[in-house]
C-alpha cells in the first residue's frame, strides 16, 4: 500500500512525498490553495509514483506560482511535460443564458413546433391521400398482407384488454350510476345510465384510449426505429413508397378495427352493467336488456359508430407522422412514442367534443 | 505473488459462455500482460464483445474464471468490484456517451462518483486536459454527444474512459467506422497514450493495419477459444486455416506491406 501524498513547506521550497496519484490526494488540492507563500522550487524526487491528475496539479502549481520543478524522474517528467501541452484553457460549460430569456425562448420554441407539427400533421394528412389515390388507381399495390397483419395486431390482440377495462367500467357505472339514483328513487333509470353512455359516449373514448395507448404508441416506436436504422431510406432508393407500406397498412387497419372495437366496448360495457344490475339491484338479465332496446335510440349507436374511424384515423396518423419525424438518436424515439399518445388522445377528446354539439344539433339527443 | 503472477493483468482460464443452446466460448483461456496491448481478433460471432464483457463483468459466464489484477471477477457485487473498477477504463463501440451531459460533464461522471471531494474547477481542469488528450478540439468541452461526429464521440468515450487515470483499458472496435485518417490518428494516440501513462490495452478489432501498427501481441478468437495468442510473425507461423487467410488474405497482405 503506498502512501497518501503529501507536502512539506520549507521558506519557498515545497516538497511532495508519498503518490501523487488521484486515488491518494485526499484533500491535497485544497492545501495547495492555501500555501503561506507562493514556491520558487517545487522538488519531487520524495514521490513513489505520480499520475496525470498529480502531473496536472504540479504544472498547475509551477505555472502559477512561476516556480521551478526539480527531482522529477523520468516518469514524472514525461507526465507533466504532457499535461503542460495540453494545459489550455477551455470552455466546459454551455454558454449560460438568463432565466428570463430562456422561458421566453421555450415558449417560442413550443409554439412553433406545435404549429410546426400541425402542419407537418396536415400535409401528412395530404400524404395519405396521395398514396391511397394511387392504390385505388393501381389495386394490385394494395398490400393485403400488410393489412391483415395489422388487424390483428391493432384488433385481435387488443380484445382482451379492451374487454376486461369495459366490463370494469360497465360495473363502475352501474354501481356509481345505482348509488346516486336511489336516492331519488329511481334506481331503474340505472339501465339508461349504461346504455346510453356507453353506446354513445364511453366505448368508443374508452377504446380510442387504449388504442392510442397501445398502438398509437407502437406505431411511432416502430416506424421511429425504423428510421433510425435507415430502413425507411432504404424502401425509398429501392422505390417502395414508405407511406405506402408502413403508414397506408396502420391506418386502414386502425380506422377499420376502431368501430368494431368500439361497439364491443359498449356491449361488454352493458353486459357488465348488467350483471351488476342483476346481482346487486334484483333485476333480471332478461329486463336489463328489454330496457335496454326501448330506452337507447338506435342513433346513440350510430353516434358511437360514425366517431369510432375518425379517431382510429387520427391516433394512427398521430402515431405514423411521429415515428417519421424521428432522426438523430434513440431518445427521440422515446420522445415521439410518448408525443404520439398525447397528441392522439388529446386530438382524440377535443374532435369528441366537436362531435358531441355535432350530434345533438343534428336532433340526435 | 511471484514476478510472473504479478505481471499478468487479466487472466481468464476456462472460461464458457452460452446464449441458450448456442456456446460462444467453452474453455477459453487468455492472459493479457502488463503494459502490452493485446490485440483479439476474430470472426464475426466468435464472441470477441462477449469475452470483453466477461472480463469487465457485464455477462455472467457459465463456467470459468476472469482475474482482474489478481481478483476474482466471477460472483463479486458492485461494491466489491468498485476497487478493481476504479482501475480501468472501457471504451464501448459507440463511445456510450451519456447523452444528457456534455463531454466535459462525461468525463467528469467517474470523477465525482469516486472522489466526490475534488472541487468544481479542479474537476473542469481534469476533464480540460483529458479533453485535449484523447485529441478533441477545443470547441469539443461544451457540446452534447448528438453534436458530435462518429469519431470524436469515440475520442471523447476515449477522454472518459481515461478519466481516473486507469491501468488498464478496454477498448472496443476503437477505429471501426472511422475514415483511415482519423482511424491512425486514434492507433497514434492509443500508443502515445500506452507509452507516456504505462497503461495495458485489451482492444478488439477487425482492423488489420490496427493490429500491425500497435499491438505488441494478438489473440485469436475461433472454435469458441483463443486458439493462438502471440506477435503477428508468430501467428503466421502458423498453419490455422483462418489465422493464414486472415493475415494472408488480399487485407492482411496491404496492411502488412503498409506495415513495410
Amino acid at each position: 500500500m503506498t502512501s497518501r501524498a503529501d507536502f512539506t513547506e520549507q521558506d519557498d521550497a515545497l516538497r511532495f512525498s508519498g503518490a501523487l496519484v488521484l486515488a491518494r490526494l485526499g484533500d491535497l488540492p485544497q492545501r495547495l490553495e492555501s500555501l503561506s507563500q507562493p514556491p520558487r522550487t517545487i522538488d519531487l524526487s520524495g514521490i513513489d509514483r505520480i499520475d496525470t491528475v498529480g502531473a496536472w496539479l504540479v504544472h498547475r502549481l509551477a505555472r502559477d506560482s512561476n516556480a521551478e520543478v526539480t527531482g522529477a524522474n523520468a516518469d514524472a517528467q514525461r507526465l507533466i511535460d504532457q499535461v503542460s501541452q495540453l494545459d489550455k484553457p477551455l470552455q466546459v460549460r454551455p454558454d449560460a443564458t438568463p432565466p428570463f430569456v430562456r422561458v421566453l425562448a421555450q415558449m417560442g420554441a413550443a409554439t412553433v413546433s406545435a404549429f410546426r407539427m400541425l402542419y407537418g400533421l396536415v400535409g401528412f394528412f395530404g400524404a395519405i391521400l396521395v398514396s391511397t389515390w394511387d392504390i385505388i388507381r393501381e389495386p394490385r399495390r394494395f398490400r393485403g398482407n400488410a393489412i391483415a397483419r395489422q388487424f390483428e395486431v391493432v384488433g385481435v390482440d387488443a380484445l382482451g384488454i379492451i374487454g376486461l377495462m369495459s366490463f370494469l367500467i360497465g360495473i363502475v357505472i352501474a354501481q356509481q350510476g345505482a348509488v346516486q339514483l336511489r336516492q331519488f328513487g329511481a334506481e331503474v333509470f340505472t339501465i339508461n345510465l349504461i346504455g346510453r353512455i356507453t353506446l354513445r359516449e364511453l366505448g368508443v373514448l374508452m377504446t380510442a384510449i387504449m388504442v392510442a395507448g397501445r398502438s398509437g404508441s407502437a406505431f411511432a416506436a416502430q416506424i421511429g426505429s425504423m428510421k433510425l436504422a435507415e430502413e425507411v431510406d432504404a424502401m425509398r432508393t429501392i422505390g417502395v413508397s414508405p407511406v405506402e407500406a408502413l403508414v397506408i397498412p396502420r391506418v386502414l387497419a386502425t380506422v377499420a378495427m376502431m368501430p368494431l372495437l368500439g361497439f364491443y366496448s359498449a356491449l361488454v360495457a352493458i353486459i357488465g352493467g348488467g350483471l351488476f344490475c342483476w346481482i346487486s339491484l334484483d333485476i333480471p338479465l332478461i329486463t336489463f336488456f328489454q330496457r335496454i332496446r326501448e330506452v337507447v335510440p338506435i342513433t346513440d349507436l350510430w353516434v358511437g359508430l360514425l366517431k369510432a374511424p375518425v379517431f382510429g384515423l387520427i391516433i394512427a396518423m398521430a402515431g405514423c407522422f411521429n415515428g417519421m419525424q424521428v432522426h438523430g438518436n434513440a431518445e427521440e424515439v422515446g420522445l415521439r412514442t410518448t408525443a404520439a399518445v398525447v397528441q392522439g388522445i388529446f386530438l382524440v377528446i377535443v374532435l369528441d367534443a366537436f362531435f358531441a354539439v355535432f350530434f345533438s344539433s343534428i336532433g340526435w339527443v | 505473488m511471484s514476478k510472473a503472477e504479478d505481471d499478468i493483468v487479466i487472466s481468464v482460464r476456462g472460461l464458457r459462455n452460452a446464449f441458450g443452446d448456442q456456446v460462444i466460448h467453452d474453455g477459453l483461456d487468455l492472459d493479457v500482460h502488463r503494459g502490452e496491448i493485446l490485440g483479439v481478433v476474430g470472426g464475426s460471432g466468435t464472441g470477441k464483445s462477449v469475452l470483453m464483457r466477461s472480463i469487465i463483468g457485464l455477462q455472467y459466464p457459465e463456467a470459468g474464471e476472469v482475474h482482474v489484477f489478481g481478483q476474482s471477477m466471477i460472483g463479486r457485487d458492485d461494491t466489491e468490484a468498485v476497487d478493481v473498477r476504479k482501475r480501468w477504463g472501457v471504451l464501448f463501440q459507440g463511445g456510450a456517451l451519456f447523452s444528457t451531459l456534455t463531454v466535459a460533464e462525461n468525463v467528469e461522471v467517474p470523477l465525482r462518483e469516486y472522489y466526490p471531494a475534488l472541487d468544481q474547477q479542479l474537476l473542469d481542469e481534469i476533464a480540460s486536459y483529458k479533453i485535449m488528450m484523447s485529441g478533441l478540439p477545443a470547441d469539443a468541452a461544451p457540446k452534447y454527444p448528438s453534436e458530435l461526429s462518429g469519431g470524436m464521440k469515440k475520442r471523447a468515450g476515449l477522454a472518459r474512459s481515461l478519466a481516473l487515470d486507469p491501468e488498464l483499458l478496454f477498448l472496443d472496435e476503437p477505429t471501426a467506422g472511422l475514415d483511415p485518417i482519423g482511424a491512425a490518428a486514434f492507433d497514434e494516440l492509443t500508443k502515445s497514450l500506452k507509452e507516456t501513462l504505462g497503461l495495458t490495452v485489451f482492444l478488439i478489432t477487425h482492423d488489420l493495419d490496427t493490429l500491425h501498427a500497435i499491438c505488441d501481441r494478438v489473440a485469436v478468437l475461433a472454435d469458441r477459444k483463443v486458439i493462438a495468442v502471440g506477435t503477428i510473425p508468430e501467428l503466421l507461423a502458423l498453419d490455422h486455416p483462418w489465422i493464414q487467410e486472415y493475415f494472408n488474405g488480399p487485407r492482411g497482405r496491404a496492411a502488412l506491406d503498409a506495415k513495410r
